[in-house]
Order: C-alpha cells, then sequence, then structure tokens
C-alpha cells in the first residue's frame, strides 16, 4: 500500500471517529491520570454504555497537560462540540453517559471548555481558557487529543507528511530549513540544532548515528514523558527526518528505564511505523533506510551529558570524557554522533510538517519558536504547558499556573533543575529566553519550572541541589568530586546552625572554581543553585548563620515547636503522639514541651485537633530565646 | 548456571554494549544482582567480574540486596521536596520500622528514594509497586500503611 492510500484511510477512520453517530470517550491514561484514577473510569464508562445498551469507543489518550484536573475526560458525540471535562469520579461517569449521552443534557460543573469543531456552542472555548490562552501547542498539539497507540490518529493529523517532504530533498536543504526555523537544541544549552547537524553531515564515515536523549533526569521535570506516552509517533517522525539529514542509518533512543509507560508506547509505535514502511529498510520505496533501536537508561544523572550517554549506551559507566573530539565527529563507536533532545526531534516533525518559517513566527529574534515546560511546586495548576519562548516567567505562573495556592506569598521559581537556578520576584519580567535566562544566572535547562513560596527555605534548596550534584556526581575529575562534597558540607553546616560568616564567600569562591574546572556540564553548572541563592537571598544564609533562625521554617535545628497555653486545653493527644517523651503535663492541665529533649518531628504538631490548635512552630531556638531575654 | 539465567542469555550475543541490557534482564527476572549471578555474566560477556561490577555499582536502578515483597520509591524530586517529601519518606520510615535503603527482615517491605518518578504535578508522591500514590501527607502514608504496623 502507498503513503497516500494509508493516510486516506487514517483520514477516514479519524472522521468517522470525530463524526459518527457512535460518540468516542477519551480518557486521559497516563501516569497522572492513572494515578488519579483513570483505569476505573475506562472500566466505568465501558460498564456502563454497555449497561445502557449505548453503541460507544472508549480509547485511552496521552496527557493534555492540565494534570492538576485529572482525570481528564474529552467526548466526542454527534452534533456536539468537542467537550473536555475534569474530575471525572466514577459517579461521574455513570452521570456523563446517562444525561450527556442519552439525554442530551451537559454536566456543566465538570466542563473545562470545548474545542470547535464547527459547532456552535455556549461552553467556552477550551483554548480561551486562562490556563491555555498564552499557551501556543506544536509539539504538545496531538496529547490528550489523539490515542497514542493508534498510528492513523497521529497520521490523520498531518502525521508523517514531514518524512514524505524531506524524500525529496537534499541533506542540505533540510538543514538550510532548519536554521531558517531558528530551533536551538531544547536539551538545556541552547544550542542550534542545524550547527550541530552541519558538523555530522561533513564528517566522513562509513556509518553515522542519532541518539535520542529520552533520559529526562532533572528532578522536576516530565515534559520527555508526557509527549513519549501521549504522542511517540512525533519523536520517531524527527529522527527519521534528522538521520536523514546527517546520513544515518542506525538510531538509538536512550530512555530511563523509570518511565515503563513511554517504554511500552514507544516500542508499539517503532512497530507500527516499521510496518507501514515509514522505518526500515528503503522508508517509502525510497533508498534511504533507518532503524531505531531503544537502550533503557540505568539511573544516572550524568548519562544527560553526551559523552557519558554514549559510554551507557556502549556498556561502560556513564562517565564523561574531554571533548573534543565532539561526538558529531567521532561519538558511539567512534563514528560521527548527533545527540538531540525529545522536544527538539519533535520540533523537527512539526517544521517539517508545516515550514520554518511557519515555527519561527512564534519566540523572539534569537529564541524562535515554544518550549516545553513542566510548571510545579508550589503552583495552583500544576502540568505540562507549552508557550512561545519570550513570554514572560510572570505570565507563565501567574497567568497560565493560577499563582501560588493557599494564599501563600510567592519566593522564587527554580529553572533548569540541578544545573539551573533560582530566580526572584523581582525578575519575574524577564522574558522566557536562553540569553535573559543565563544573565539571570540560571539557564532554560530542558525545562522544569518548580515554583516556591514563602514556606520554601533557600539554603534548604541550595542544600538539596548540591546533595543530588555530589550524589550524581562520576567522579572522574577533582572539582566536581570533591567540590560538590565541599559545599554540601558548608551547606550542612548552615542549615544545622553551624554556619561561620565566611562560608558566604567561600561557597562563591568554591562554586566559580567548580565551574571553571569541571571537566562536564553536570560539574560546570552544579553550583548555579548555590550562587544564585546566595546573590538574590543573601539575607536568608545571613539569617541562618547570624540569628540561627530559619525563617521558611525548613531547617530542623534552627525552627521550635511551642505550646500556646491559652489554646491547650490539655486534651493529652500530644502527649501520647510524641516519641520521644518531651511532652509533659497531665490530662486538663497545659501541656509543655521540653526543648532538650524534643526532635522536631512535628507529629503533635500534626496530632493536635484543628479546633485547638495549640501548637505552633517558630523561626530560632527558645532555649536563646529565653537567655537572650535574661 | 540456572534455567532463566540461561534463558535471558539466550536473547544476546554477549556484546560488550550487552552488559547493561543483561543486568536489566536478570534484575528483572531475579529481583536483585547477587554475587554469584554477576560471576555468571561476567563469564558469559567474557568480561573481568570486577568490571560487571564496576558497571552495575554506577547505575542507581541496580540492587545488591532482595528487595521486600511490597516496595516503596518515594520520590526525591524537587516539586516534591518542596512540597514536603523528608516529612513523608520519615513517616513512611516509621510507619514500615525500616530506613530508606533498607528491606525488612520478613521480606515484606522495602524503601527506596529515587531522583525523580516525573509525577512532578502530583508531587509529594512515591511508587508503591506499580502504583503511584499522589499528594502524599504524612497522614495518607498512615492510612496506606496502617495493615504493615499489625
Amino acid at each position: 500500500m502507498d503513503i497516500s492510500q494509508i493516510i486516506n484511510n487514517a483520514n477516514a477512520e479519524w472522521d468517522d471517529l470525530i463524526k459518527s453517530k457512535i460518540p468516542t470517550i477519551l480518557v486521559g491514561n497516563a501516569t497522572c491520570g492513572r494515578s488519579a484514577g483513570s483505569q476505573e473510569i475506562i472500566d466505568t464508562f465501558k460498564e456502563e454504555t454497555k449497561k445502557q445498551g449505548l453503541e460507544c469507543n472508549v480509547l485511552e489518550t496521552g496527557c493534555i497537560g492540565m494534570c492538576y484536573l485529572e482525570p481528564i475526560v474529552c467526548i466526542h458525540k454527534q452534533g456536539h462540540p468537542l467537550t473536555f471535562y475534569s474530575n471525572i469520579g466514577k459517579q461521574d461517569a455513570i452521570d456523563l453517559v446517562n444525561s450527556y449521552l442519552i439525554n442530551d443534557k451537559n454536566l456543566d460543573k465538570k466542563t473545562i471548555g470545548v474545542i470547535d469543531n464547527g459547532i456552535k456552542s455556549d461552553l467556552p472555548d477550551l483554548y480561551n481558557t486562562p490556563v491555555m490562552k498564552p499557551q501556543v501547542r506544536l509539539v504538545l498539539q496531538n496529547c490528550g487529543i489523539i490515542d497514542p497507540t493508534n498510528l492513523n490518529h497521529y497520521l490523520a493529523n498531518r502525521g508523517y507528511t514531514g518524512v514524505q517532504k524531506i524524500l525529496d530533498y537534499s541533506p542540505e536543504q533540510i538543514i538550510e530549513e532548519v536554521k531558517e526555523s531558528g530551533l536551538r537544541g531544547r536539551g538545556g544549552a541552547g544550542f542550534p540544532t542545524w550547527r550541530k547537524w552541519m558538523f555530522c553531515k561533513e564528517a566522513k564515515a562509513d556509518k553515522k548515528y542519532l541518539i535520542c536523549n529520552a533520559d529526562e533526569g532533572d528532578p522536576g521535570a516530565f515534559m520527555n514523558r508526557s509527549l513519549l506516552e501521549g504522542d511517540p509517533h512525533s519523536l520517531l517522525e524527527g529522527m527519521i527526518i534528522a538521520a536523514y539529514a546527517i546520513g544515518a542509518d542506525t538510531g538509538y533512543i536512550y530512555c530511563r528505564a523509570e518511565y515503563p509507560l513511554a517504554l511500552v508506547r514507544l516500542r508499539l509505535a517503532i512497530k507500527q511505523a516499521t510496518e507501514k514502511n515509514l522505518l526500515g529498510d528503503n522508508i517509502l520505496s525510497s533508498k534511504f533506510s533507518f532503524h531505531i533501536k531503544i537502550k533503557e537508561g540505568a539511573g544516572a544523572f550524568v548519562c544527560g551529558e553526551e559523552t557519558a550517554l554514549i559510554a551507557s549506551i556502549e556498556g561502560e559507566r556513564g562517565m564523561p570524557r574531554t571533548r573534543p573530539p565532539f561526538p558529531a565527529v567521532s561519538g558511539l563507536w567512534k563514528k560521527p554522533t548527533i545527540i538531540n533532545n525529545v522536544d527538539t526531534l519533535a520540533s523537527i516533525a512539526r517544521i517539517f510538517q508545516n515550514d520554518a518559517k511557519w515555527f519561527s513566527q512564534y519566540g523572539t529574534e534569537k529564541s524562535k519558536g515554544t518550549k516545553t515546560f513542566a510548571l510545579v511546586g508550589k503552583v495552583k495548576n500544576t502540568g505540562l504547558i507549552e508557550v512561545p519562548l519570550g513570554i514572560s516567567l510572570k505570565e507563565i505562573i501567574f497567568d497560565i499556573g493560577g499563582g501560588v495556592p493557599n494564599g501563600k506569598k510567592f519566593k522564587a521559581v527554580q529553572t533548569g533543575g540541578p544545573s539551573g537556578g533560582c530566580v526572584p520576584e523581582e525578575l519575574l519580567d524577564i522574558p522566557v529566553d536562553y540569553e535573559s535566562l543565563a544573565q539571570a544566572g540560571t539557564i532554560m535547562g530542558s525545562g522544569g519550572l518548580v515554583v516556591m513560596d514563602e514556606d520554601t527555605c533557600m539554603v534548604d534548596i541550595a542544600r538539596y541541589f548540591l546533595d543530588f550534584a555530589q550524589k550524581e556526581s562520576c567522579g572522574k575529575c577533582a572539582p566536581c568530586r570533591l567540590g560538590t562534597k565541599q559545599m554540601l558540607d558548608i551547606l550542612e553546616d548552615i542549615t544545622s546552625g553551624k554556619g561561620k560568616i565566611e562560608d558566604i564567600d567561600l561557597l562563591e569562591r568554591l562554586g566559580n572554581g567548580i565551574k571553571k574546572g569541571s571537566l562536564c556540564g553536570l560539574g560546570q553548572t552544579a553550583p548555579n543553585p548555590v550562587l544564585t541563592t546566595i546573590r538574590y537571598f543573601r539575607n536568608e544564609y545571613e539569617d541562618h548563620i547570624l540569628h540561627k533562625k530559619c525563617t521558611s521554617l525548613v531547617c530542623k535545628d534552627l525552627i521550635y515547636y511551642d505550646i500556646i497555653p491559652e489554646k491547650c486545653t490539655g486534651c493529652h493527644i500530644c502527649f501520647k503522639s510524641c516519641p520521644v517523651n518531651a511532652i509533659s503535663g497531665n490530662s486538663k492541665d497545659i501541656h509543655e514541651i521540653d526543648q532538650d529533649l524534643c526532635i522536631k518531628c512535628g507529629m503533635c504538631l500534626d496530632k493536635c485537633p484543628v479546633k485547638f490548635n495549640a501548637i505552633e512552630v517558630y523561626p530560632g531556638s527558645k532555649i536563646m530565646e529565653e537567655q537572650d531575654n535574661e | 548456571m540456572n534455567t532463566t539465567l540461561s534463558k535471558v542469555f539466550s536473547e544476546f550475543k554477549g556484546k560488550p554494549e550487552d552488559l547493561i541490557p543483561i543486568l536489566q534482564k536478570v534484575q528483572e527476572t531475579e529481583g536483585f544482582l547477587s554475587e554469584s549471578l554477576m560471576a555468571d555474566i561476567a563469564k558469559f560477556i567474557k568480561l573481568p567480574l570486577s568490571k560487571v561490577h564496576g558497571v552495575a555499582t554506577f547505575y542507581a536502578q541496580f540492587r545488591f540486596t532482595p528487595k521486600g515483597k511490597n516496595h516503596v520509591m518515594l520520590c526525591r524530586g524537587t516539586a516534591c521536596h518542596v512540597k514536603g517529601a523528608p516529612r513523608v519518606l520519615e513517616e513512611i520510615e516509621n510507619q514500615l520500622n525500616i530506613k530508606e535503603g533498607e528491606t525488612s527482615a520478613d521480606l515484606e517491605y522495602s524503601i527506596e528514594s529515587v531522583a525523580c518518578i516525573g509525577a512532578c504535578s502530583l508531587a509529594p508522591c512515591a511508587m508503591v509497586n506499580d502504583k503511584v500514590e499522589a499528594d502524599l501527607t504524612p497522614q495518607k502514608v498512615e492510612k496506606i500503611f496502617s495493615k504493615a504496623k499489625k
């Protein structure tokens, strides 16, 4: 069967699905949906429609990004717009079948919005809701809307038209088009994709490799997981185009073993694409052959570094080596190798499904296109978003994210994971592009945005990241191996009340030395979280060191618990909950905490009935305060 | 050599780059990598045992002690950290009476913390066997594991 026929069949299947008399229910069943109970919802829909004798398709889809609203359900019903529902429980599913599918009465209170399919509706337009309006979904266009296990759904949404198109192009033409699009690597550093490809294309070798880095190791990021679970063919299409441009016949997807569902979806997608001759020998009857293998990462953050990742595929410890030679010249098994991030390759698919101009209409002069981010932490609307580059952090956090929950005050946003830094409130207006973020001392990174509020201690966050970097350091070069350990020791001293004021300068000196002296990106960026928190939140370091206080009430050694005598009723609950018997007082008497014995586990605070609220946490030390008063 | 091991080996040619996939497969079928399993792998792939050991200990995924029937993987990602993962871990340790990285003597429970399970919007979260438990609090942990204490 030739490709136009395959696409015609796919279009027919898709049209049939969205226009048919038989309604289709799509349930978001990616990792986030599943943990919110989507599997039960799928079963309920199946049971209830069967019970009511209603013919109906129940399909699984990926994640549309609004993870805080899961389980999300989307229903195609003839004569109605495509409607999305949030937080669907078992009873809601039963109601949707009986009131909406059978009786046309929509479940308005659960409706998020609709996607216009030509049918007028009073319900809000999904893409015009506050969360969606500032977003531009290019890479994520299919996530949450198509069934990721069905190749025809992808094909019917312009899928693989990029591959068809480039088979008539020369590799130079492809690279030229990528250059025109302005796409820069989405893995973090932002190197122009076309230039990297050019190096590899020009390298002379009998064999070349393409590797997709799907070893999303940044804690606080899951952009790649969502795309692989929700739209795996986009990655494959981008890889086929990239391989053709650089002249590779073998590709690897290096994916984390911690993403079991993504691996299942990828394996299926590769099988489907191979069956339709979109992958394999002589793709679509051309002279171009390309095969993709999956390598499961075994859990090492440093493998995000190109040369370490290559070592890992070769079966070695994932340790980086000095560059040059760069992998584009000598990489996997000493052959020219291109390593691109999932987001970069999926963007490639979109660029060739459309064109370079279309892609470069979004973004700023130097940072073109869109970027997916995982917006998480202390923010109301957590989830996956895609925005045009150049948007401000403020728009992302307050318009799309809805701000900080529980009436708390915003403190900082962390970008770029352990390699990035914390951006304070006064810099929230800066545009999200590679250069502006670098100027603020952080990086774009792969796309984690972790929001922090007044309850987050910035010294503790610095310690947390250093702890991570120190554990993940491969140990090859001394600045990273020994330097991160030294910095961590100092930070642990500060957070436990043993810090000295000269430690702050020492941290800065050490940090700058580690940045200059380390072999690979891990060490060169590991001090960033510490350096940015010192730059923007020096007062918190000083509070910890000089006043022995953690005003965010995080560092255990710098806080204390106390019972408010006026509120205590002597109910004795805290007395019983204390694991170290630090609370004294008879039933009906006012209780007291022995500060010398207290281990600050917080059990008493958790157990004290809300109606009394008699236990409070304070920064500093009660013993010291009493001494000061005397 | 046991039969499951030879079955795993039959899927590979025994090239150096097969080492990590073999370690993964063997761990999947045997639960953990014992000294003798690693010796068999080294023989099959014709590498010194020290090399096999070196690679296995480099990666966080590999374990050298058995895991419990119920395996708890607590996420220590940034989002989980700022939303209270340290206190959740304390409570899990408290409920199961073992520390992170340990397996209970009766092999019922084991706790491990991982860099990030990529479910950041559900923070703080943990995977108990293959199920993601979302939005954990010490109270919720108590509820999930209350059976364990009895």
